[in-house]
């Protein structure tokens, strides 16, 4: 299986400070990579550098071997990398239609699956009914939802998930949670950083663990559910 | 019952002239966050364009078609090739727009000289509409028209169509509108481009009535500005009725109170800014 997403010695700045610090990580091709770490380890910083929102000051992203690092987001979305970010930044004053419609992107690679508005619509019925209501007005659960589903519809090879499940109550939780194993069933790739500890571990293949914006840890998810000592020190968990 | 009756109309035609002005000034700040403080200029530019064209021979349509084109696309060649280079960079940007205004103003003065003058209304407008003992000129009720039919024209744009979609989101949040593809330099172009042309198109209308003048830029950009705050930068709808308002507050003051017009049109404004600082159908912008 190729590298689906491949970084190395990434450093990434917030004005002066050094928020990611020469960073490597590699995604395979239909797997799971959970990025762990305490608040502020430099997780949604990471995110935020592949998709281009924050300009890395040095290192390297690479995409199926293209290098990324110097494009812009629209760019990188277009080559199929999709991004649910951290609260999630739904369009208030857009329908849930409209945001599957702008964002919507045929497939340009052969796709296992091609997700349109009736395929997110399978996964997440509470869209349907959805259709025509603001998306400002939705309830947290359903919008993030909908921030998946506008990912889902750009047709990513590579899906980058920003904490899904904060601030949603553990029955939505485990709906959110099911369809992103139904996506990962689906063979798509997935960079997930994730709070909840024990959801992350459930869904994970390879996980990564930072703190204070370096590596200090990678591993399989079985191994880092196994090390108590390790979740405490660096996660804050039993 | 006459006076008030024509004072009315004038306020509605005014009115009518400042949301064309207002609308694009409006869309550009909302999405760009650029203050275009060109915007007078490029209505003062499309009415000079109109006016030449009409006595080039053309007729008064084609020419004000002629003139929301030729301003739409100076309006592009701005964005593209001065405005784009100062992204993000608030105030190099506010001076630009400003530089180009006197840039654009100066050239109009070398080009038609300095003497004001009046663009004929097309022959079919001429006159007026008699109603009772009341006279209502034809031109004025058709720029009325003309601006409900292009605000509800922008309207459907912006609510019903897919690059109104886009333009919303990108309202909304720039960054995550481009994390889902959608291009940021093609949307900013075509904002500008249309904002542009629909000041030019507000300068040929508003010839018949304002007449054509150098000056007449620095005469409109404070009414938009004023139209904008008023209304809330980014909302069609708070350009609408601002633009109408303000068409009524500075009509009535000039026939009234002409010594005070200005106070009269800034007071309101101020009350406004106290009570309501987005404007009354503004939201906070970030």
């Amino acid at each position: 299986m190729p590298d689906a997403l491949f970084l190395s010695n990434l450093h990434v700045y917030h004005g002066d400070t050094c928020a990611v610090r020469d960073v490597d990580l590699h995604c395979m091709e239909g797997t799971v990579t959970a990025l762990l770490g305490r608040n502020g380890a430099g997780k949604t910083t990471t995110l935020s550098a592949i998709a281009g929102l924050l300009a890395p000051k040095r290192g390297a992203i690479r995409f199926f071997g293209k290098p990324i690092e110097r494009l812009g987001p629209e760019a990188i979305c277009r080559l199929g990398i999709g991004l649910v970010p951290q609260g999630r930044r739904i369009f208030p004053t857009l329908t849930v239609a409209e945001h599957l419609e702008i964002a919507a992107r045929a497939p340009r690679h052969e796709a296992r699956r091609v997700w349109d508005r009736n395929a997110v619509e399978e996964v997440f019925p509470r869209l349907r009914e959805r259709r025509r209501q603001l998306a400002g007005s939705l309830s947290g659960g359903e919008q993030q939802m909908l921030a998946i589903a506008r990912a889902l519809v750009t047709n990513p090879r590579i899906l980058l998930l920003d904490e899904p499940a904060e601030g949603l109550a553990p029955q939505i939780v485990s709906e959110v949670a099911d369809a992103i194993r139904a996506l990962k069933a689906n063979g798509l790739s997935i960079l997930l950083v994730e709070h909840n500890i024990p959801l992350a571990l459930s869904l994970a293949d390879e996980c990564v663990v930072l703190s204070s914006g370096e590596v200090v840890w990678r591993g399989c998810a079985p191994d880092l559910a196994a090390s108590p000592d390790l979740l405490n020190q660096h996660l804050g968990v039993h | 019952m006459a006076f008030w009756a024509s004072q009315s109309l004038n306020s509605l035609a005014l009115g009518g002239l400042l949301f064309m002005l207002a609308a694009g000034f409006s869309l550009i700040f909302g999405l760009m966050r650029v203050a275009n403080l060109a915007h007078g200029a490029l209505f003062m530019l499309g009415a000079y364009v109109g006016l030449a064209s009409v006595q080039a021979g053309l007729n008064f349509w084609l020419a004000a078609l002629l003139a929301a084109l030729a301003v739409g696309v100076v309006g592009g060649l701005i964005e593209r090739f001065l405005l784009r280079r100062l992204q993000g960079r608030t105030l190099p940007q506010v001076l630009l727009t400003l530089g180009l205004a006197f840039i654009i103003a100066d050239a109009c003065l070398m080009v038609w000289g300095g003497d004001p003058m009046r663009l004929p209304p097309p022959e079919e407008l001429r006159g007026a509409v008699r109603l009772g003992d009341l006279a209502f000129p034809r031109y004025r009720l058709f720029v009325m028209g003309a601006s409900c039919a292009i605000g509800i024209g922008l309207w459907l744009l912006i609510e019903r169509t897919r690059i109104g979609a886009m333009i919303r989101a990108a309202v909304d949040d720039m960054q995550m509108a481009r994390a889902i593809g959608i291009s940021a330099s093609a949307l900013f172009s075509a904002v500008f481009c249309l904002g542009a042309a629909l000041a030019g198109l507000g300068g040929v209308l508003g010839g018949p009535i304002l007449s054509v003048y150098p000056g007449l830029d620095a005469d409109m950009l404070p009414l938009a500005l004023l139209v904008v705050i008023l209304g809330g930068a980014g909302s069609l709808l708070g350009a609408f009725i601002g633009a109408y308002l303000i068409g009524f507050v500075y009509t009535f003051g000039q026939a009234l109170v002409p010594d005070l017009a200005y106070v009269i049109l800034f007071l309101p404004m101020v009350a406004v800014l106290a009570i309501a600082p987005n404007g009354l159908f503004g939201r906070r912008l970030s």
